[in-house]
């Protein structure tokens, strides 16, 4: 409660902080106006026109719908890996032959392309909700995984001995000596877990269904209307960015300040 | 009666003999100091008298109340704040929050630590804050006996004498009993009843001194003479290896 709270009131400071990254952005869309005077409206439409789309899509029933479906896609899947990779790889990490023996699998799972996975669970599972969740899952699971496993593996063995020294009881043993050091390795795998999900899922719905932002990308693309694809393409990054400036870094901030 | 008897004593790691038949008794209210060079097995027999090794060989019996462990390095959680370290240990014994972080407070000051510190991390003090933060953590929860590890190693000569004095305080007043080791004889002698020499390769208790005069009528005269005469001592030149040629 009291983490939220700080959290909270250091929030306007944050903010205020980010004026470098506007800045930034904005001279994103300068670069991309340039593009479009170059080029033209077809190969790269101007940064207002995507904008006015976008505004135009967003009050259309069915696009909110599209939005949906592929966030609930993307959060079944992160959420499943989540929940898989956190629990596994901790367990993973307090045994030296599970922790040994899960190396060569983990390497297996991120050296597989995530496009080979989508074939494959096409295969499986046919086109629909599983083999996007399916990809998600086996996408993000392996970022998740090692980041619990690292944060058990390096656990301080002197730190243990001084909980030991002072007969900690077992509760504040995890919750003030494990813990802290678990989630800073866990809580930023989680983060890259969930960028990797949220670009995933766009993939797999693109490949193998026909609903999702994904399919709308796809259908886009074979109309050749470049507006309303750079306006799905704005659409996901500006979600994304939202989550991990708004709502991830600031906890992270916090989490993270006893870090030198 | 409150103490701590260590009978016969062996310990190895693998195939490395370690210690070799240690044998000393530590009553209540009494100092007892290890002395030896570095590498012999000072902080091995530290760690199985205060239960954190498994004793293999002869055994250890600890009667005291309670015990706590200030460790050298400090080993405080980087993730707590000074006050919240100091209080670790009161929470465990499961003394109310609010009660914990007053006492830690008030030793902190005491301890010569700021106020505007209380709230830093770890990462932003230096060694000897740490030490010091180390050293309430241990004495907050008014432990019967204490293990030190080369207790003042990090610390300035001003500092040394000030946590110094605040043991030799609660000495006198036969508050707590307390086992250290260190490889500062002057420390030693300021401090202990007795002193055992622990020579290498494997440890083993080589001489023991005795010292009689209360800690807190040990003046800087004393220290300094006792410390001279053991400094001619055979078995002390033998042990650190003094001898200059």
């Amino acid at each position: 409660m009291k983490f939220a709270l700080k959290i909270l009131k250091d929030f306007p400071a944050y903010l205020w902080s980010g004026w470098g990254a506007v800045a930034s952005i904005l001279l994103f869309i300068a670069f991309w106006d340039m593009g479009n005077q170059i080029y033209g409206d077809l190969v790269l439409p101007a940064p207002l026109e995507t904008f006015k789309t976008l505004f135009v899509m967003i009050q259309d029933a069915s696009v909110i719908e599209e939005i949906k479906t592929t966030l609930y896609r993307a959060s079944m899947g992160f959420g499943i890996s989540l929940l898989l990779g956190s629990a596994l790889g901790l367990i993973a990490g307090f045994f030296a032959t599970a922790s040994m023996m899960s190396r060569p699998i983990v390497t297996i799972l991120v050296g597989m392309p995530p496009i080979a996975w989508i074939v494959l669970a096409m295969i499986w599972f046919g086109m629909g909700d599983e083999t996007v969740i399916f990809t998600v899952i086996v996408a993000s699971f392996p970022i998740i995984f090692v980041g619990a496993l690292q944060g058990t593996r390096t656990l301080d063995g002197d730190l243990k001995e001084m909980a030991d020294s002072f007969n900690l009881p077992w509760h504040m043993k995890f919750f003030d000596v494990y813990f802290p050091h678990i989630f800073s390795y866990v809580f930023p795998a989680w983060v890259s877990g969930l960028g990797m999900a949220w670009k995933i899922v766009i993939m797999a719905e693109l490949l193998a269904t026909s609903d999702g932002m994904g399919a709308s990308l796809a259908i886009a693309r074979s109309q050749l209307d470049t507006p309303t694809a750079l306006a799905l393409v704005v659409i996901m990054i500006g979600s994304l960015m939202v989550i991990e400036y708004i709502i991830l870094e600031p906890i992270k901030r916090e989490v993270e300040l006893w870090r030198s | 009666m409150e103490k701590l008897e260590v009978k016969g004593l062996n310990h190895h790691f693998g195939f490395t003999e370690i210690l070799r038949d240690i044998n000393f008794t530590l009553e209540k209210g009494e100092v007892l100091s290890i002395v030896g060079p570095s590498g012999g097995g000072k902080t091995t027999l530290l760690h199985l008298c205060a239960d954190l090794l498994d004793v293999e060989e002869g055994s250890v019996k600890n009667s005291f109340a309670s015990h706590t462990f200030a460790f050298q390095e400090g080993r405080l959680l980087p993730w707590k704040n000074v006050i919240d370290n100091i209080a670790l240990g009161l929470l465990a014994n499961g003394e109310k929050k609010a009660a914990a972080i007053q006492k830690s407070q008030e030793i902190a000051l005491q301890f010569g630590l700021e106020e505007e510190d209380f709230e830093k991390f770890p990462k932003d003090l230096s060694g000897g804050m740490k030490q010091r933060v180390s050293f309430a953590r241990a004495l907050v929860v008014k432990p019967s006996l204490l293990f030190i590890d080369e207790p003042f190693s990090a610390l300035d000569i001003g500092l040394k004498k000030e946590l110094q004095a605040i043991l030799i305080e609660m000495i006198s007043k036969k508050e707590i009993s307390i086992l250290f080791i260190t490889h500062d004889l002057m420390e030693a002698i300021r401090l202990s009843d007795e002193i055992l020499l622990l020579k290498a390769d494997p440890g083993h208790i080589v001489k023991k001194f005795q010292y009689d005069l209360p800690q807190n009528e040990r003046d800087d005269k004393y220290v300094y003479s006792e410390s001279a005469k053991i400094l001619q001592d055979v078995e002390i030149i033998d042990t650190f290896e003094l001898e200059l040629k």
